[in-house]
Order: structure tokens, then C-alpha cells, then sequence
């Protein structure tokens, strides 16, 4: 009992440090006009703007075309824009919040302090989150509470959409814009780099007006949940780039090209390794062994292991493609007789040729389109976090399994078909691509979750020379000879066990 | 009280401290001197547990300060070169910030705050805004902070850096205020007198290296050689300077006046005032000749290259 109550005591200790972190704050904000007056203006002012704005344009399209109730379409995207407005402050107040310290000399003795690198995330975090949403939600109320005199009662579903979201579009600005903000030198730097934030909220205020006006506000849900994963993977990237000795340590914004390359020629490295063999004894014609044991008997599974989370990641998403193969299946299964496999001919392969996406049904061909995938991955992945990497593997992988389901549906024995059909290449191909996937997905999770002990960059530059040499030592090889297999072995399976 | 160990750190392949060890006893209070990049600062934050060293380790207050960098920082006040104050706040309200930081109670924030805001002969600060204050007072201020949580190690880093001599004089003696028996003061400066008005012992830093450690004393001594005596009498006897040659070495002398060597001034002024004395030699003054500590710290310079 007493353990648990200690535990509670110190809780409840770091909770409020964290708290009265956050005071100070915005009791700083508070006492500055230059972010006061904006809210002001803002919160109340803009709502009776936005009004009368709704009302003109209500009585332009009735005078003009005669339409009426366009503002039952214009009155929910106004609220938003009424919420989202203040909220737009806190990219200023999150964007200074390490950074402006730094340039004032304050931030030291700030972390000097006993508060821990999460509780100085936390407190600021918070700090550049409540004044603007407080003014955002006075927004909302401003402009509900007019609209209500007016007759127009948005109902409570609306509302809630409307403050949640808004609440989730501040966390997403504010948590961008603190990482932001732990990573340079100087506030100019920060608002230069603050168009990585503007950019895309105005992509997605955007997006999110045309879904009201045409497609309702059932789907704002939707975009809701977006919000909060992009809010989680945000928030997990500022804790775990958050580094109190970065912060103070770094003067200048320097990109030192030197320094990288050597840092990624040193990843891309791996050790010489002959069985324990001493390799300065070893005859000279024959020491390129050590080179290449030592790559595929330590590196790779070093890199492997290096890789276990996300090579897991890209196995549940293969697991989930499947069971999406299903669901599709289910739902949109194909008539009777529309799969006839004893139709399938010589030709039927020979064909694919024809589609765009497969410039030649030869080894090459093959070779290359999948090539060119994992590639594309990697590239999405990188701007993606990985989901994208994941994705790109998913839609292939899904397709398999409902033309499995649909076989199976069709009387075929799944298992003859997946034998004949997949697995002669696929026994390769789909490790192949698992390893390459996972790598992608490393590319682009490293932005979130550095490895310990590593920044970002070193991190990234870790992940693309492990990338690189798997791709080449073992991705490539294996597709070669899946892709061969793919030509050569398995029409001829399939035509054999199939084939009229 | 403050342990360093080949305290190293590196930044991209550059090293700025490389291999610095020393100790703090409680009581006592050292100086880290060296120029302008030396690793002065860079050795203080990583006492103050704010970067972490690349080799080697530091215990402060008995806390190794890799293992438990926040316990460090809960037992260690700094001084920053730059006080680095929320220039908007009041001074009693800054304070008390940082008071329910470091977890006191309401009644100890503000006793202490107002003690040491006494201390320093600034009770006004109270309630001005820090952004009204002058250069010293905004020294202090940041001492306050430092001083608030009473703690028993206190790393101040350049305390007088761009100060008028005023200001500075009252800084300095604040700092000399703080010696207390159960507390460590390590103060880094550039600041040579200031560096021997205040330690105890002085470690000289220079690219990073401890070039030199000891009392001033002791560093003049093993620098600049033992110490010269000057001895005036009221006139200029034959035989004066070949009386002092039985006890000490003579280096140069005039009328009036013989400035000699003494290996061991305890044991080689007493014998020979009393043989002056006994010889009817009217002794006007016996000192010893000021040595700066400019020029202790020009030769280890030079020395270390």
C-alpha cells in the first residue's frame, strides 16, 4: 500500500511540475499583446464576421438563382473555420517554444532544473496547445450562440465533430511545429521550416471544407481518426527527438556532407569474417571469402535483427492483406463460372505482356516490375513513415487472396491453387519482399523512432546503407530467380495441373 | 563534493574536453581558468548533467552523473554566463517558479526567495519586473535562482563575464559569501584576479587539458620559481647584501634595497632578520615581491604550446 501511495505521491509530483510549467507559459503568452490581440480579434470578432458573410451569401444565391438553404450547407464548414482560426496562433507559440527560449539565453537554466526531457515536451507542449484551443472553442461559442438568436440550432453531434476536430488539427500543428522547434538554431529557421506544417493544414482545411459541402459530415469521422493517428506518431517523434543536449549543444544549422557520407560508407561497411580464420594468413587469391562470409553469414542476419520490428510490422500487414482479400471476397463475390482456370492457355500468360504495368512477360520483365516496386516503396515509405511501404505490398498480396477465396468458392482445391500459382516463385518472391518492405518501412519509421543512441540522421543513414545492402545481397538475387521460376516454372505448373 | 574522472567530450570529431580530472573538496571553493573555448563550459554542463561526457565519468554530491543525471541536477545550482531570465516575470514571482520546480513548499519558496534577495541587498526586485533590472541585479537574480534549493554544489560559469567593475565587485562577493563548509564551489572564468580573489585552488584548462592545478601559491611557486624577498633598511651598509648571501641567494639590489631568493621564507627570514639586527642594520621593510597570477598563467600558456 505504501509502495502504491509513494508511486501515487510521485505521480501526482510530476504532474504538477509539468503543470506549472505550463503556467508560466501561457501566463507569459498572456502578457503578450502581440498574441493576445489575434486571439482576441479572432474569438470574437471573426464570428460576427463569418456571420454576416453567411447571411450575404444566403441572400446573393437567393437573389441570384433563387437557391435556398445554402447556408445549411456554408454554416457547419464556417464553424470549422471559426474553431480552426485562433487555433492557427499556437503554430506561432509552438514554433518559438524551444527555440525563441534558446535565442533569449533562457532555456538553460530551464533545463537545468530536475524536470525530465518528457515533462519540459509535456509542459510546453501543452502550454502552445490550451491558450489557442480555449480560443478556438470561445470561437465556436461566439458563433453558435449568434446563430442561435438567428434560429439556426446545430445539433450536438455537429458540434462535438467540430470542437474535436479542431482540437485535433491544433495538436497536429502544435506537435509538428515543437519538433520543429527542438531541431533548429534559430526562430527564423523555425518559421522557414514552419511551411512543413503550414502546407499541408491548408491541404487539409481545404479537404476537409469540400467533405462538408459535398459529401456531409458523416465523414468527418474519418478524418477524425486520421487526425489522431498523424497527433500519435507526431507527439511519439517530438518525445523521442526531444534531446536536451542537442538542444543546447547545437549553435548552427550546419549540413556537413563530409561527415555524412562518411558516417553512411560506415554503415554501408560491414566486417571480414572466415570463420574465425585469420584473414592477413589467408592465401590473397582467396580473401574475398572473408568479404562475402562475412556479409551473409554476420551482416545480414545483423541487419535482420536490426529489423525485427519492422520485418513483424510488414507480416501483420501481410496477415491483414489477406484477411482484406476475404472481406472483398465475401462482399463482392464472382458468379458462377466467371473463374474458369481449365480455360487458361499458353497464351494466357504470353498475354500479360499486353497490360501496362508488365512491359514483357520474360525474366527481365519480371525481374524489373518488381524491382520497381520494392523501389517505389522504399521512396513512399520514406515520406510516409512506412505505412505507404506496407500499403504497396498490402494491394497485390489482397488481390491473391480473393482470387484464392473465389477459387476456392469456384470448387478448386486453394491449396493446388496456391501451389501452382504462388508458391513456385512466390516461395522467394514474397521473402524477398517482406525483407525489402521491412527495410522500406525502417526507412521511414526512423523519423519517429531513431535507433538509441542515434539522432535522426545517423539513424536514417543506418537504415538506407542497410537497405542498400540487402537489396543487393539478397532482395535482387532471390527475385532473379523468382522471376525466372515466375517465366519458366510456374506457367508450366499451372498449365500442366490446369490447362485444357 | 565534485569528482571528474578523464572527463571527455567530443562534438563531430572535434574534441572540446579531453581527459580532465580534478576534485572539489567540500568548503572549498576552485577555479577553472583558461581562454575563451578552452572547455570551460563544456566541463561545467557536463557536471550539471546536461551533456553527456564521451568518455570518462563525473560525481557530483556522490551521484554519478551519467547514471542519475536528474538526482544531479537536484543537488547542483548553476550560474550561466548569460543570467537567461523571463524578463516579463517579477523577481519573487520568478523565483517562486523556480521553487515549485525543484519541489518546495510554499513557505520555503518564499522565505528563501526573500532571504536571498536580502542577501543580496535587492529586496525591490520582489515584485519589479526582471525586465527593469540593471546588469547586476540580473547576476544576482540568476544567483538567486542558483542558491534557491540550497545546493551543496554550485558550478558558476563566468559569474562577472562582460560586468562593470562595480557590478562585478558585487558579484564576487556574493560568491565569497557562499563559501560554507558543506558546499562546493567550482566558479570558470577568464578572469585572472577575480580567479585568485575567490579560489582556493585554481586548475588552469587549455584545449581542453588541465595544463595546470594547485593553490595560487603553489602554482606560482612551481611556475615562477620560489618566492623573491625584498629587503629595505634605512641605509646602505657594506656588507648587507654578502650578510643575506649566509641565508638566502641575492638577486639584485641598489642603495637601500636587496631583493634575494628565498627557498623557504619561514625558515630563512627569521635568522636573518635577527643577524641584520644583531650587525645594527635599521630594517625599514622585509616583503615579498608581488607575483601576478597573469604571469603564472602566460607561462603555463606558452608552455602547453
Amino acid at each position: 500500500m505504501s509502495v502504491l501511495s509513494s508511486r501515487v505521491d510521485r505521480g501526482r509530483e510530476w504532474g504538477r511540475q509539468v503543470l506549472t510549467l505550463t503556467r508560466r507559459e501561457i501566463l507569459d503568452s498572456l502578457r503578450d499583446w502581440r498574441i493576445l490581440l489575434p486571439i482576441f480579434v479572432l474569438t470574437l470578432a471573426f464570428p460576427l464576421l463569418m456571420n454576416f458573410i453567411t447571411v450575404r451569401t444566403q441572400n446573393m444565391f437567393y437573389e441570384r438563382w433563387g437557391v435556398e438553404g445554402i447556408e445549411r450547407r456554408l454554416l457547419p464548414l464556417m464553424l470549422m473555420v471559426v474553431g480552426f482560426f485562433p487555433v492557427s496562433v499556437s503554430l506561432v507559440i509552438a514554433l518559438e517554444t524551444f527555440v525563441g527560449e534558446k535565442e533569449r539565453r533562457s532555456l538553460e537554466p530551464l533545463l537545468l532544473t530536475p524536470l525530465s526531457d518528457l515533462q519540459l515536451y509535456l509542459g510546453k507542449t501543452l502550454a502552445a496547445l490550451l491558450l489557442p484551443l480555449v480560443a478556438g472553442c470561445l470561437g465556436i461559442t461566439v458563433y453558435t450562440a449568434v446563430l442561435w438568436r438567428q434560429g439556426w440550432h446545430p445539433s450536438s453531434v455537429l458540434l462535438i465533430q467540430i470542437l474535436v476536430l479542431t482540437a485535433a488539427e491544433a495538436l497536429v500543428m502544435v506537435s509538428g511545429a515543437v519538433i520543429i522547434s527542438s531541431q533548429t538554431t534559430s526562430v527564423r529557421a523555425a518559421n522557414l521550416l514552419a511551411s512543413f506544417v503550414i502546407i499541408p493544414m491548408a491541404l487539409l482545411v481545404q479537404g476537409e471544407s469540400i467533405i462538408i459541402l459535398q459529401a456531409g459530415n458523416a465523414i468527418l469521422w474519418d478524418v477524425l481518426a486520421f487526425l489522431i493517428v498523424v497527433d500519435v506518431m507526431l507527439v511519439r517523434m517530438g518525445i523521442r527527438l526531444f534531446n536536451r543536449e542537442e538542444l543546447l549543444g547545437r549553435e548552427i544549422d550546419e549540413l556537413n556532407v563530409g561527415n555524412l557520407w562518411r558516417m553512411f560508407r560506415r554503415h554501408l561497411g560491414w566486417e571480414r569474417w572466415l570463420f574465425g580464420l585469420d584473414l592477413a594468413r589467408v592465401p590473397r587469391p582467396w580473401r574475398w571469402l572473408g568479404t562475402l562470409v562475412g556479409l551473409y553469414l554476420r551482416e545480414v542476419p545483423a541487419v535482420l535483427r536490426r529489423s525485427w520490428l519492422a520485418l513483424a510490422l510488414v507480416v501483420a500487414g501481410l496477415l491483414g492483406a489477406v484477411w482484406v482479400g476475404w472481406d472483398f471476397a465475401v462482399r463482392f463475390r464472382l458468379p458462377a463460372g466467371s473463374l474458369a482456370l481449365d480455360s487458361i492457355t499458353d497464351e494466357s500468360f504470353t498475354g500479360l505482356s499486353t497490360t501496362s504495368w508488365l512491359p514483357a512477360f520474360t525474366t527481365w520483365g519480371v525481374l524489373q516490375n518488381n524491382t520497381r516496386s520494392l523501389l517505389a516503396a522504399a521512396l513512399l515509405g520514406t515520406f510516409s513513415f512506412g505505412s505507404l511501404a506496407v500499403a504497396l505490398l498490402m494491394a497485390p498480396l489482397a488481390v491473391i487472396a480473393y482470387v484464392g477465396f473465389q477459387a476456392a468458392w469456384a470448387e478448386y482445391d486453394p491449396f493446388l491453387f496456391l501451389l501452382t500459382f504462388v508458391m513456385p516463385h512466390g516461395v522467394l518472391e514474397l521473402p524477398a519482399a517482406l525483407i525489402a518492405t521491412g527495410l522500406a518501412v525502417r526507412l521511414g519509421a526512423t523519423f519517429i523512432a531513431p535507433p538509441r543512441g542515434m539522432t535522426v540522421g545517423e539513424g536514417w543513414l543506418q537504415a538506407l546503407a542497410d537497405f542498400i545492402k540487402l537489396f543487393l545481397a539478397v532482395v535482387l538475387p532471390m527475385l532473379t530467380v523468382a522471376a525466372w521460376i515466375e517465366v519458366h516454372i510456374t506457367p508450366f505448373l499451372v498449365l500442366k495441373v490446369y490447362g485444357g | 563534493m565534485i569528482r571528474l574522472e578523464g572527463l571527455t567530450k567530443q562534438f563531430d570529431g572535434f574534441t572540446a574536453v579531453d581527459g580532465v580530472s580534478f576534485s572539489v573538496a567540500p568548503g572549498e571553493i576552485v577555479a577553472l581558468l583558461g581562454p575563451n573555448g578552452a572547455g570551460k563550459t563544456t566541463t561545467v554542463r557536463m557536471l550539471a548533467a546536461l551533456l553527456r561526457p564521451t568518455r570518462g565519468h563525473a560525481v557530483v554530491a556522490g551521484i554519478d552523473t551519467l547514471r542519475d543525471p536528474i538526482g544531479v541536477r537536484r543537488r547542483v545550482g548553476m550560474l550561466t554566463e548569460h543570467p537567461g531570465l523571463y524578463l516579463r516575470m517579477q523577481g519573487g514571482e520568478y523565483l517562486d517558479f523556480f521553487g515549485r520546480i525543484y519541489g518546495l513548499d510554499g513557505q520555503t519558496r518564499e522565505q528563501r526567495a526573500r532571504q536571498l534577495l536580502e542577501q543580496f541587498a535587492m529586496p525591490e526586485a520582489w515584485d519589479r519586473r526582471i525586465g527593469e533590472f540593471s546588469k547586476g541585479m540580473r547576476q544576482k537574480m540568476a544567483l538567486a535562482r542558483a542558491l534557491l534549493h540550497e545546493p551543496p554544489v554550485l558550478l558558476l560559469d563566468e559569474p562577472t563575464s562582460a560586468m562593470d567593475p562595480h557590478s562585478a565587485k558585487l558579484v564576487r562577493d556574493a560568491v565569497l559569501s557562499l563559501r560554507d563548509e558543506r558546499r562546493a564551489i567550482l566558479v570558470c572564468t577568464h578572469n585572472l584576479a577575480e580567479a585568485e580573489i575567490v579560489a582556493d585552488r585554481i586548475a588552469i584548462i587549455r584545449r581542453g587539458r588541465i595544463v595546470a592545478l594547485g593553490t595560487p601559491a603553489e602554482l606560482k611557486r612551481r611556475l615562477l620559481g620560489p618566492p623573491v624577498m625584498e629587503l629595505r633598511v634605512a641605509a646602505a651598509p657594506d656588507g648587507v647584501v654578502s650578510l643575506v648571501s649566509r641565508f638566502a641567494r641575492p638577486l639584485e639590489w641598489g642603495p637601500g634595497w636587496v631583493r634575494y631568493v628565498a627557498e623557504d621564507p619561514e625558515a630563512v627570514n627569521p635568522p636573518l632578520l635577527q643577524a641584520l639586527a644583531e650587525a645594527g642594520v635599521p630594517v625599514v621593510t622585509l616583503s615579498e615581491v608581488p607575483r601576478s597570477l597573469e604571469a603564472v598563467y602566460l607561462r603555463v600558456v606558452e608552455e602547453a604550446g
